[in-house]
Parts: structure tokens; C-alpha cells; sequence
């Protein structure tokens, strides 16, 4: 996020998009709720009434997958009725001539015909975003999670731009980060191109920085592979040995059936975890790992603060601490690692090699955490970004981005889209909440959520199972009937292995970042007989 | 020097909005509350935050009183003192009071205000709620035991004002007032989602925590910082600790970014790493089956088979993915396993979803 959750709060204007806040990030949600009951105004854009449509000024239905066209729309407004921040574009960015070129093709109008809320809705939402300044705009991963994930995120930040909300207390672009830890793995350079604090792997000094630090000669140069290239690459041959760290990849990528291909295909699959996973049944060596409250360390959250992580009983059985295997595997190949704790691993490697973590060093953070960038040791850290529109790369680039549909559409055969995501009480594939006493009383099972016109239409009462069919496979599971679902679309979790969504999601990726279309692809509903 | 006000005989200075307590608070001179919540509007409800206003003629809720320029205000006076006693009393004769089998003894504001004004039995004859109104426990997690309900209204604010979940009231009328949910249901058939903001500030017996019961007094219990290992919010916890296990987690007050709030997997999804299924030594896959290995026996087949595919097959023939769950460390741990020892760039984890 460029922002601070502490934000949140004291918004006066705050435009959710494409984020189920309530129930994926539900303390967030209470920042964003007390705002609203204090006369913030909120804009909830969201295909479902999710639950923070209840506090909401307006809510925006547009159809699964049509953000650029109607945020396009929106521009298309703030431009032609002259609500945008001139002055903040002509000093802080480039590309408004480009960008007004591509959203003078999406006139309210043609917007509305592709997102499927009316023109005048556009209209309001430009007017109302103009109104207020600054403006939060928060989005989770009903941005991402489509082959047009990366120009989703461009567009929310054209707006944002636009309205010359970046770099202030309370606007910005906030994407809300999934998991603990997302944040910090990828601040890690846990990515095929990037080292620890985004140095380039193509960068020649970069790599002989850390060359020298880690006592090589040299580092691999070309990016290497992201994980549905792995996973293809284990069935084309490409990939021999494969490395799963804690990711329990089937249930969790799309199409099981094609990665339960991949992972068997595997030469040699080594797993790493706390529980048994329907990954681990394909390793040839699983290895134990300490869990969460079991070692010392740090998790970096989305709001880039670095936060203690304290040790509370000890592993069971022979289970290690991760960081220890990884040494260990390199000992056996002929290197030594001279760290010996997470607090030397931070304080004598990270905080070194890593310019913006420079200054956060275990001493600093036994209370509340630090944001990044922390250059130096009597920096406080950054509670939001590029300040006053001051961006770190020059000026901030508007990019014009086209509207593309989903990979997959409905039609004749499959009538319906389906859209997927996690659920308030569940986390995941369950490893862990399915292992905490008493979530399972509170949901114990998997329901496909449904609008009352399609259960109508197809004779499905509440409660009655169902079969959800998408080209993949076919799923038996409770219909859950509800008006907060709009007609043509069903949601589902992926919390439960049998009623899993991902029996039937389309590995189809943006073709940048790699990410899933777990968002929409095509299904059909049928009553079991 | 902005606006003054005299409190205990000395001028003090004030900001706008401030209430008595705000004021009082900034210059040390402590003043007891009970159902006070920072972060809501205050109810006035229990009368303990009692102070007297020159000229004014009834005692006025410090919580509650603005500030205003030139008041004098007295925080200690007998008047004071007698009239918070009997509230104390009051309160203590509203319900049943045993603290020796009551899971908040130790934390219970309460008891502490009992203890500090020296009250050795109730004064008044008490109310046999317990009749009127059961136990309810029926979900997995909040034990609500009406009898020892005080109707400060914390449990309110907290719900509809902090986590704006809106599931609870007042209900009823008169000595039958209680806080209800929607219809009076029980918690797992209203609209409580379980984030247990309601117990967390419950300052006596009446909301406890289900899993925690009996597993050690609070005096027993060491408490450690850290950090929640489900969503990207990162919500700073308290974890409670007895005898290297984990009994209870609650919020840490103050603190960035939660400011004292959690959610339901934050407060209760915490003891799956006690789960039985937890692996706890190598495996190696022998004929389709997993047996039991030693870490030497374990590690030196997994460097030894990387080595081999390196060899014959180069350092890209190998790929990881690392976790998003785990700490930093271990993350930075893998891909230097990967970019210096395997010499491959083919690392990466589910950073997109
Ligand atoms: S658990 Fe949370 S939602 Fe439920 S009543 Fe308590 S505060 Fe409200
Ligand atoms: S307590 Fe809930 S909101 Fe907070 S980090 Fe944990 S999962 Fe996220
Ligand atoms: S704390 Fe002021 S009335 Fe309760």
C-alpha cells in the first residue's frame, strides 16, 4: 500500500474496489466502517453486495472482469467535464496525452454498456470521487486475479492520479495484501528477478553486491521461472527437482486436476511444512518445519511495517525452523552460512544488503514495527509514499490500458461466471483453521452462493445440493441463496479440498505477473436429482 | 498559554472537545472508569468517573463533561469518594459475584475497584439474575454469563462503535435490561461474526472466552508480543502463556495497526499448531510409502539429489516456491539457497494471490 491503515480511520472519501474487506481483511474493515458512520463517504464497487455495501454511499454492481472499462469511464468524466487536478498532473506525471486518447474511446455510455451499471452511475462515481480530496482508493485481489490483473492495478492508478490523490495522508493506491507475509516474500526477492529489496537480478552491480556478500562468484543472470512455468515445465521436463516451501499448490492453483499432473511428473519433490497437504502426498522427502509462534523472525504487512514475530512454545517432535534447512541444505553443498539466528539473518544480512530496510534492525522494532523505506537507523519510516506526488522513479507515468474480456465468457453451455475467493472464517485450504478447534462448528462446510432469480429459474431452494460444472471439472456442493449475489454469477471459496473452486477455475494468467484468473471463468448449475 | 480550567486547585490547561477525563488524564491526576471505551462516545453509564463541579449541584461523569474555560473541578474530595463506593456497591449487589470461580479473577475492574475502596461484603441484598437469565454458551467460542453482567455497556460501544459489526444492544426494560443480540438469539444465530471485541473489553466475568476456561489465571500467565500469521493486515497480539503453550490471544491496545482489535482468526484460530497432525520428523517416500528419516539421513538426500540434477541437467532444472506465510528470514534463507548455492533464479512464491 502507499498508505497507512492507520489512514483508514480519518478518510474522508474512501473508493473500495474489487476487495471483500469484511471478510478477507475484517480489521481493516473496521477502519473503513467507523470512517463511514462518521461521515466519510464511501464508494463500494463490487459485483456481489458485499458486507461493506451496508455502509456505503453508493454501490457499484459492474460486472465480473469490466474494471477498466468502467474506471475508463470514470476518467472519460473527471477529463471531459474538467474535474481532474491539472495542476498535480502537469507538475507530477506523464502521459495525460495518451492516456486522454485511450479514455475518450470510453464515453459513459459505451462504459456502461460493458460494465453493466448505467451511464449516470459513471457519472456520479466521477463526481463524487472529484468532490473530496484526497481520496483512498483500497483494492484486493478482484483486481489482481485476472489475465488483466496488472491493468486493472494501472487503472486504479491512472485515476488516483488523475485526481491528484497520490502522495498524501488518506489518498493513494492500497492494495490490501492476502497473506501475513506476501508482502515481505516478495521484499525478500522470493521472485525469479529480483533480490532482496527489488535489486535487479539483470543488474550487473546488484549481482556482484551480493556475489560478494554471500561469498560466491557469481549469480545467475536471466530471471528465472514463475510458478505456473514450474509447473509446466515439471510435465515438459524442463524442471527435474522441485522445492515446495509451505505452499500448498494443490488446492491452491487452478485447475487441480492439471496441477496433481505437474506435481506428480516430478522427478524429485522435496516438501517442507507443518501438516500433511494434498502437496505433500507427491514429495519424496517432507521435511518438518517450526510454525508460526515456534521461532523468532519478522512478517512485513501491507502496509510495508515490519513486525516482531516471537517465539511461544517449542516445535513438536524433530520439526526445524526453516531458515535452519535451508542453511543446512547448503552446507551439504559445500557452503557455510555464518547467520545463526532470524535476528542475525536480519541485522547482519537483510538490513545490509537491502537499502530501503537499512535502517530497521531487531533493537528498533520490539514494539510497534517499522515501514519501509527506513534508510538509515534515526529514520522513523514511511507512513505513506511518494509525499506530495514526489515519485521515487521521476514522475509518476499514466499508462492507458484497453478493456479486455475474461479469458473465459459465459454462453450457451456455461451460462454463469463464477468468481472465487476466501471466506471470513476460514483461511486458505484450511491447514490451519480447519485445526483450531471451533471454526469448523461456525462453517463446516462449502456452499456455492447463488441470486435468487437463477435459483428460481433452475427450481434450487436454499440449502439443496447442487452441481457446479465448469470445462474442468464439476463440484456437488449447497447452494447458499442470497440477494447479495447478482444474477449470472456464483461465488465459492476454497477452503474445503471436495467442494473446492479450484476443481473448475481456468489457468489462464496475465501474462506479466502470471497470476490466475481465479476470478471468472465459465460454469453451469444443475439441481441433483 | 491556551484556555484553563482549576482542577484540584490548580489551573490546567485544555484542549478543545476535551472531557473532564481527556484533561485530567494529560496531567497525571488519575480518575477511575469502568465502562469509559476509549475511541467511543461515552454513556455515562456506571457513575464511577464521578467529580464535582464547583457550583454545579449533582456530581458530574468525568468521562462525559466537556472542558470549559474557567470551571473548577475536584476529583478527590469525601463527597467523591463516598458517592463512587456506593456505585461500587451497587454494581457488586447487581448480580452474582463469586469471584473465586469466576474466570476473570485478577482482571476484573471490579473486583480492583472493590479492593481499592475497601468494600468487604455487599451492602445490598443481590438480584438473583441467574434465574432470569442462563448462561449462554452454545457457540465455540464467548461464554456470556448474564449474572455477571454490570450493563456498563462496553461490550456495546465496542461492537457498534469500534468493529462497527452492529450485533448487540440494550434490551428489555427496567431490572430486566440485558444486552441482547437481534432477537435476543443466541451469538451463533445473530449477526456476531466472532471477532470477540466484546470479550476483550468486558471489564468483569460476564463475556470470557470458551477455550481459555480454567487454563490458568491471569497472574500465571506470561504474555508475548507477536505478530498474526493469517491476512496482510498483521495485527499486533498478545499471546498468553502457560507452561510453553499458549492459552488465550487478545489484542494489543495501542499499538499499529490494529489499535487493540482482532478478528475471529486472529483471537481464535491459533492453537491448530497444537494439532496432532503436525509433522514432526523427516519423511522419505520408500516404495510408494513415506517412512520415518533423521535429518542427517533427510538433508543429505535432498543435497545429494539436487546435486545430481544440477549436474546433469544444469541449475535451472531445479525450481522453488517459497512461503508467504513464514518470516522474512526464512524467505531471504531460500532464495540465497537457490540464487548462491544452486546458482538459479527460478524462485518465486504466490506473491499475486
Ligand atoms: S464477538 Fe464481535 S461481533 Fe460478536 S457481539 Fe462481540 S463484538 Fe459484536
Ligand atoms: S487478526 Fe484478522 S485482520 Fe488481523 S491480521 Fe489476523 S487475520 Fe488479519
Ligand atoms: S466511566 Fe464515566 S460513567 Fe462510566
Amino acid at each position: 500500500m502507499t498508505n497507512s491503515f492507520a489512514d483508514f480511520k480519518k478518510a474522508q472519501m474512501i473508493f473500495v474496489i474489487g476487495s471483500n474487506m469484511t471478510e478477507a481483511h475484517p480489521v481493516a474493515a473496521t477502519f473503513v466502517k467507523q470512517a463511514a458512520i462518521n461521515g466519510a463517504q464511501l464508494i463500494v464497487v463490487d459485483p456481489r453486495r458485499t458486507g461493506l455495501v451496508d455502509f456505503a454511499n453508493l454501490h457499484v454492481p459492474i460486472k465480473v472482469g469490466s474494471d477498466i472499462a468502467f474506471l475508463n469511464g470514470v476518467m472519460n468524466v473527471l477529463i471531459n467535464e474538467d474535474l481532474y487536478d491539472k495542476k498535480y498532473v502537469e507538475s507530477c506525471t506523464v502521459g495525460f496525452e495518451d492516456l486522454k486518447a485511450k479514455v475518450m474511446e470510453y464515453p459513459p455510455e459505451r462504459a456502461a454498456e460493458i460494465s453493466g451499471v448505467s451511464a449516470d452511475t459513471i457519472r456520479d462515481v466521477a463526481r463524487r470521487m472529484a468532490s473530496v480530496k484526497p481520496a483512498m482508493l483500497m483494492y484486493t485481489l478482484g483486481i489482481t486475479e485476472h489475465i488483466c490483473g496488472v491493468r486493472n492495478v494501472l487503472s486504479c492508478a491512472n485515476m488516483q492520479m488523475l485526481l491528484g490523490n497520490v502522495g498524501f495522508e488518506c489518498g493513494g493506491v492500497n492494495p490490501l495484501r492476502g497473506q501475513n507475509n506476501v508482502q515481505g516474500a516478495c521484499d525478500m526477492g522470493a521472485l525469479p528477478n529480483v533480490f532482496p529489496g527489488y535489486q535487479r537480478v539483470d543488474n550487473p552491480e546488484a549481482r556482484a553486491k551480493f556475489a560478494a556478500a554471500w561469498s560466491v562468484e557469481k549469480l545467475p543472470e536471466k530471471p528465472g521461472m514463475m510458478i505456473p512455468q514450474m509447473l509446466d515445465g515439471l510435465l515438459d521436463g524442463k524442471v527435474k527437482g522441485f522445492y515446495v516451501f509451505g505452499e500448498n499448490l494443490a488446492n491452491t492453483e487452478p485447475d487441480i486436476r492439471h496441477v496433481e499432473k505437474c506435481l506428480s511428473s516430478a522427478e524429485f519433490l522435496v516438501c517442507q511444512d507443518i501438516f500433511p497437504t494434498e502437496t505433500t502426498w507427491f514429495a519424496h522427502v517432507i521435511l518438518p518445519a517450526a510454525a508460526w509462534s515456534e521461532n523468532d523472525g519478522t512478517f512485513t504487512n501491507s502496509e510495508r511495517r515490519v513486525n516482531r514475530v516471537r517465539t511461544a512454545s517449542k516445535p513438536p517432535g524433530d520439526a526445524k525452523p526453516n531458515w535452519w534447512i535451508f542453511k543446512e541444505i547448503a552446507k551439504r553443498m559445500g557452503q557455510k552460512w555464518k547467520s545463526n539466528s532470524a535476528r542475525d539473518i536480519w541485522d547482519k544480512e537483510i538490513a545490509q544488503l537491502t537499502p530501503s530496510m537499512a535502517g530497521i534492525k531487531y533493537a528498533r522494532i520490539e514494539n510497534d514495527g517499522l515501514q519501509w523505506p527506513v534508510p538509515s537507523e534515526d529514520h522513523a519510516g514511511t507512513s505513506f509514499l511518494h509525499a506530495e506526488g514526489c515519485f521515487t522513479c521521476g514522475l509518476g507515468a499514466l499508462t492507458p490500458v484497453d478493456w479486455v474480456p475474461p479469458a473465459e465468457v459465459p454462453d450457451k453451455e456455461y451460462p454463469l461466471t463464477l468468481s472465487t475467493g476466501r471466506r471470513l472464517y476460514h483461511y486458505h485450504t484450511r491447514t490451519q483453521t480447519g485445526r483450531s478447534p471451533g471454526i469448523d462448528d461456525l462453517m463446516g462446510e462449502e456452499t456455492a452462493d447463488i441470486s435468487p432469480i437463477d435459483a428460481r429459474d433452475r427450481g434450487i431452494l436454499d440449502g439443496e445440493m447442487i452441481s457446479v460444472k465448469s470445462r474442468r471439472g464439476e463440484v456437488n456442493v449447497k447452494a447458499n441463496v442470497t440477494d447479495r449475489m447478482p444474477e449470472g454469477m456464483v461465488w465459492m471459496a476454497f477452503h474445503f479440498r471436495e467442494a473446492c473452486a479450484n476443481w473448475l477455475t481456468n489457468p489462464a494468467y496475465d501474462p506479466t505477473t502470471q497470476t490466475a484468473e481465479y476470478k471468472a471463468c465459465a460454469v453451469r448449475i444443475d439441481k441433483l436429482k | 498559554m491556551g484556555d484553563t480550567f482549576m482542577l484540584n486547585g490548580k489551573e490546567v490547561e485544555f484542549k478543545k472537545d476535551d472531557t473532564i477525563l481527556d484533561a485530567a488524564k494529560r496531567v497525571g491526576v488519575e480518575i477511575p472508569t469502568l465502562c469509559f471505551l476509549k475511541g467511543a462516545t461515552p454513556t455515562g453509564a456506571c457513575r464511577m468517573c464521578l467529580v464535582e463541579v464547583v457550583g454545579g449541584r449533582a456530581l458530574m461523569t468525568a468521562c462525559s463533561t466537556p472542558v470549559t474555560k474557567g470551571m473548577e473541578v475536584i476529583t478527590d474530595s469525601e463527597r467523591v469518594h463516598k458517592a463512587r463506593k456506593m456505585n461500587v456497591e451497587l454494581l457488586l449487589s447487581s448480580g452474582k459475584h463469586d469471584c473465586i470461580v469466576c474466570e476473570a479473577n485478577g482482571c476484573c475492574r471490579l473486583q480492583d475497584l472493590a479492593y481499592f475502596y475497601g468494600i468487604k461484603e455487599p451492602r445490598f441484598t443481590q438480584t438473583p439474575v441467574e434465574e432470569l437469565y442462563p448462561v449462554e454458551d452454545v457457540n465455540p467460542f464467548i461464554v456470556r454469563d448474564f449474572s455477571r453482567c454490570i450493563l456498563c455497556g462496553r461490550c456495546v460501544q465496542a461492537c457498534n462503535e469500534v468493529v462497527v459489526n452492529r450485533a448487540i444492544s440494550y434490551g428489555y426494560r427496567g431490572s430486566a435490561n440485558k444486552i441482547v443480540t437481534g432477537g435476543d438469539l443466541p451469538y451463533n444465530d445473530s449477526e456476531c461474526v466472532f471477532c470477540g471485541q466484546c470479550v476483550e473489553v468486558c471489564p468483569v466475568g460476564a463475556l470470557t472466552e470458551k477455550k481459555a476456561k480454567g487454563l490458568g489465571r491471569p497472574w500465571e500467565v506470561e504474555k508475548i508480543r507477536t505478530t498474526c500469521p493469517y491476512c496482510g493486515v498483521g495485527c499486533q497480539q498478545w499471546l498468553h502463556v502457560k507452561d510453553g503453550k499458549i492459552v488465550k490471544v487478545t489484542a494489543v491496545e495501542n499499538a499499529e495497526p490494529n489499535q487493540g482489535r482482532l478478528c475471529i482468526k486472529g483471537r481464535f484460530g491459533y492453537d491448530f499448531i497444537y494439532s496432532e497432525d503436525r509433522l514432526k520428523t523427516p519423511l522419505i517416500r520408500e516404495n510408494g510409502k513415506f517412512r520415518e528419516a533423521s535429518w542427517d539421513e533427510a538433508l543429505d538426500l535432498v543435497a545429494a539429489k539436487f546435486k545430481d540434477i544440477m549436474e546433469q541437467h544444469g541449475p535451472d532444472a531445479i525450481a522453488g516456491v517459497s512461503c508467504a506465510r513464514s518470516i522474512n528470514e526464512d524467505s531471504y534463507q531460500m532464495q540465497k539457497l537457490f540464487r548462491a548455492t544452486f546458482g538459479t533464479n527460478n524462485i518465486d512464491h504466490c506473491a499475486r494471490t
